[in-house]
């Protein structure tokens, strides 16, 4: 295959990657931006995201499109909900102590991927796409799902631009990040901002898993690389920077894409991994992120 | 006070002659019970075999089924008088598919649970790893894996492999079938660690020596789970696509070659390992529709399935598609796990030519699986008649490539014993026991 029609495979490939990416890494990063805790239970969110998703889906086979929509609104709101019991039960128990949460969403993590296996089962189960849209380019045939992904994830990440900065409870949101104890002050409820941040975090890892699901499969192990790859953007993008998110997660996805398919995918993770040490080394906030207070 | 003594002491002195009666006694007991005790050992204390199994971690599915697998050829075996007329109980830990964990797995059955041998292990780096601590601790370890690592020469005395033919035998047997029906230019896509290495490194020569030959090699990462991006490297006069993905993100290794490709595809020749436990007709397989697999044993039933064959699947719990019987979703490792069933006849045919009583007779039991020379079919071997190499402790037998056609695979050829033989690279007899 020619140069040109390589690159441009390598990058939309990168672009799905990066779009999935930064939904899953803006919940991260959101739930650390406002509350200061480390979820490492995160990507098991995004896991329980796609096996609900299947489990909605089945409910509607013959009609993939409805089953796919019906995950798209069940699948994140049992995440949420499991989420904001987790949060209850645990995290507020720990009184979101850094270093005992990190040791708590460590055992939820365990938990709900054990209880996936006992209850899901050991398998990789498919969701059928929406629709079935094969794009024949003069080079290569390209997956319409894939496209449409990228486009939802725009969408999804403009919408969460909009609640953040221009909505009461994003503005809610925002006080709590700059200074817990004035907004408390200020009659904030931040106990509740804290359980709904959580909740909404775990609910765009469900929603990039949802998106997901169609191309990979819903298995119960599937959360570590999201896990893995949403801490190397947050930590480049800058810990609570929505901004910082979505260029990290675009730089990452897109290299990934490229250097994989021109050179290897091992060199890839490399680079990934030597960028988080060169920016905790040289710019310990990150790219866009303000040092803490 | 007095009383109180009295029931502690003996009322009176124990006397020359009671002594002497006493002596008698006991000598009386561990002449003729003792007798007794032992035959008791030899016909109830059940015979305890560690079963290493994948229950988590990334090879759960085929776990899962070994273990189904397992409790079937038990039970049958048990039916029918045990091993030496003892019972067999399996104990089984769960190795996570690890093979730090499973090296530890195989210890514990040994030394913890006390088990006589071990048995049951499928991935081939927990093999790798377990199969050092076997040696080490002198315990038979038999294992169902179909890696190329037993026959290698590699491992050590106490491994096995008498259940199941290894890759490098498997390849040998089908690249002449490959080359002959499907195309000469063959592009391999294959896991980058020993499983895949295998398939790399003994398929290209196979291939040939029939007259094909490998004009790219893909490797890929066994984590990845995205594919769309190596496809580029797959050379435009690719006849024939080998692919021996494994691992749950296979469905979207096929999904992502069929929008790739579209229908102007090369010939497709892969291994079942792919879609072990995953229903062929899931959504976004239609593209593999026409294309061939090796089978191990066929997960369809076949037409001129033997009685022996009908007999297994239904002691396993399969229907004629392969699913658990009652549950169609629940697709079986077919091509895999008759190995177990397989090799637990093979376990109980060397111990009770060995004449095994327990863990003293363990070097016994090596020597007496070394001298079996093959397997009739039969109802103890449904998948077929196999040579057994006791050089290289590796079994060696037919395999099976079908043809996915109307949503099912049809057995299109089968392949002799002696097209998978090649030159041994080892013989463990030589070591010492």
């Amino acid at each position: 295959m020619a140069f040109g029609p390589h690159l441009l495979l390598a990058t939309l490939e990168g672009l799905v990657t990066a779009a999935v990416l930064s939904l899953t890494a803006l919940g991260l990063s959101l739930v650390f931006g406002v509350m200061r805790v480390v979820n490492v239970a995160h990507g098991e969110f995004f896991m329980l995201g796609a096996v609900i998703a299947w489990g909605a889906a089945s409910l509607f086979t013959g009609n993939a499109a409805l089953g796919f929509v019906a995950a798209l609104i069940i699948s994140p709101l049992v995440v949420g909900a499991v989420a904001f019991i987790s949060e209850r039960l645990v995290l507020r128990r720990v009184e979101y102590n850094p270093e005992a949460t990190i040791v708590a969403t460590i055992g939820l993590l365990y938990i709900l991927q054990q209880a996936a296996l006992t209850f899901y089962g050991p398998e990789a189960r498919p969701v059928e796409a929406p629709f079935n849209l094969r794009i024949q380019l003069p080079w290569f045939g390209y997956s319409g799902y894939k496209l449409f992904v990228i486009a939802a994830a725009i969408v999804l990440l403009l919408l969460v631009w909009l609640i953040l900065t221009r909505t009461r409870i994003g503005l809610v949101m925002r006080a709590t990040q700059i200074d817990r104890e004035m907004a408390r002050a200020f009659a904030i409820p931040v106990d509740r901002v804290y359980a709904g941040v959580f909740a909404l975090g775990a609910m765009l890892a469900a929603i990039a898993a949802v998106l997901i699901v169609p191309i990979q499969q819903a298995h119960y192990l599937m959360g570590l690389d999201p896990l893995l790859l949403s801490f190397i953007v947050v930590i480049i993008g800058g810990l609570g920077s929505l901004r910082g998110t979505l260029v990290a997660a675009l730089i990452i996805g897109v290299s990934d894409g490229i250097i994989a398919m021109f050179f290897s995918p091992t060199l890839a993770k490399m680079i990934a991994t030597a960028a988080v040490a060169l920016v905790l080394v040289f710019r310990p906030q990150g790219l866009f992120g303000t040092a803490t207070r | 006070m007095t009383k109180k003594s009295a029931l502690i002491l003996p009322s009176r002195s124990i006397s020359r002659r009671d002594a002497l009666k006493g002596i008698a006694a006991a000598g009386a007991l561990s002449v003729a019970p003792g007798f007794v005790r032992y035959a008791q050992a030899q016909s109830s204390a059940p015979i305890k075999i560690g079963f290493q199994a994948h229950k988590t971690g990334i090879g759960a599915a085929y776990g899962r089924w070994y273990e189904r697998t397992t409790a079937a050829a038990v039970k049958a075996i048990n039916a029918a008088g045990g091993i030496n007329g003892r019972p067999v109980e399996i104990i089984t830990e769960d190795d996570g598919t690890d093979p730090k964990r499973g090296a530890e797995v195989v210890a514990k059955l040994t030394n913890q649970h006390q088990c006589d041998i071990v048995y049951g292990t499928l991935f081939s780096h927990v093999v790798v790893a377990s199969a050092p601590v076997a040696g080490e601790l002198k315990v038979p370890y038999f294992v169902v894996s179909e890696g190329y690592h037993v026959a290698s020469g590699k491992m050590n005395r106490y491994c096995f492999q008498p259940g199941i033919t290894d890759v490098r035998s498997q390849v040998t047997a089908m690249a002449p079938w490959v080359s002959g029906n499907l195309g000469k230019k063959v592009t391999m896509i294959y896991p980058d660690y020993a499983f895949g290495h295998d398939h790399r490194d003994y398929f290209a020569p196979a291939i040939k020596a029939a007259g094909g030959e490998v004009i790219a090699q893909i490797p890929i990462p066994p984590t990845e789970s995205s594919f769309t991006k190596y496809f580029p490297q797959i050379p435009a006069e690719t006849e024939v696509l080998y692919h021996v993905m494994v691992g749950p993100a296979v469905l979207t290794f096929v999904k992502e070659l069929g929008e790739f490709y579209g229908s102007n595809k090369p010939q497709l020749f892969g291994f079942i390992d792919s879609l072990e436990a995953v229903d062929i007709n899931s959504p976004g397989l239609e593209f593999l529709d026409g294309s061939h697999f090796w089978e191990g044993s066929p997960r369809y039933a076949q037409a001129n399935d033997s009685e022996a064959m009908k007999a297994y699947r239904a002691a396993v719990g399969i229907d004629e598609n392969g699913a658990a019987d009652g549950d169609p979703k629940d697709v079986s490792t077919a091509a895999h796990m008759f190995g177990c069933w397989e090799t637990l006849y093979v376990i109980k045919q060397a111990m009770e030519a060995a004449g095994y009583q327990g863990p003293a007779d363990r070097a016994k039991l090596v020597e007496a699986t070394e001298a079996i020379q093959g397997f009739d079919e039969g109802p103890e071997h449904p998948q077929g008649d196999k040579v057994f190499d006791g050089k290289l402790h590796q079994v060696y037998g037919h395999q099976n490539i079908s043809k996915l056609e109307g949503g099912k695979l049809n057995v299109v050829h089968r392949t002799e014993i002696k097209d998978g033989m090649y030159e041994a690279e080892g013989d463990y007899t030589q070591q010492a026991l």
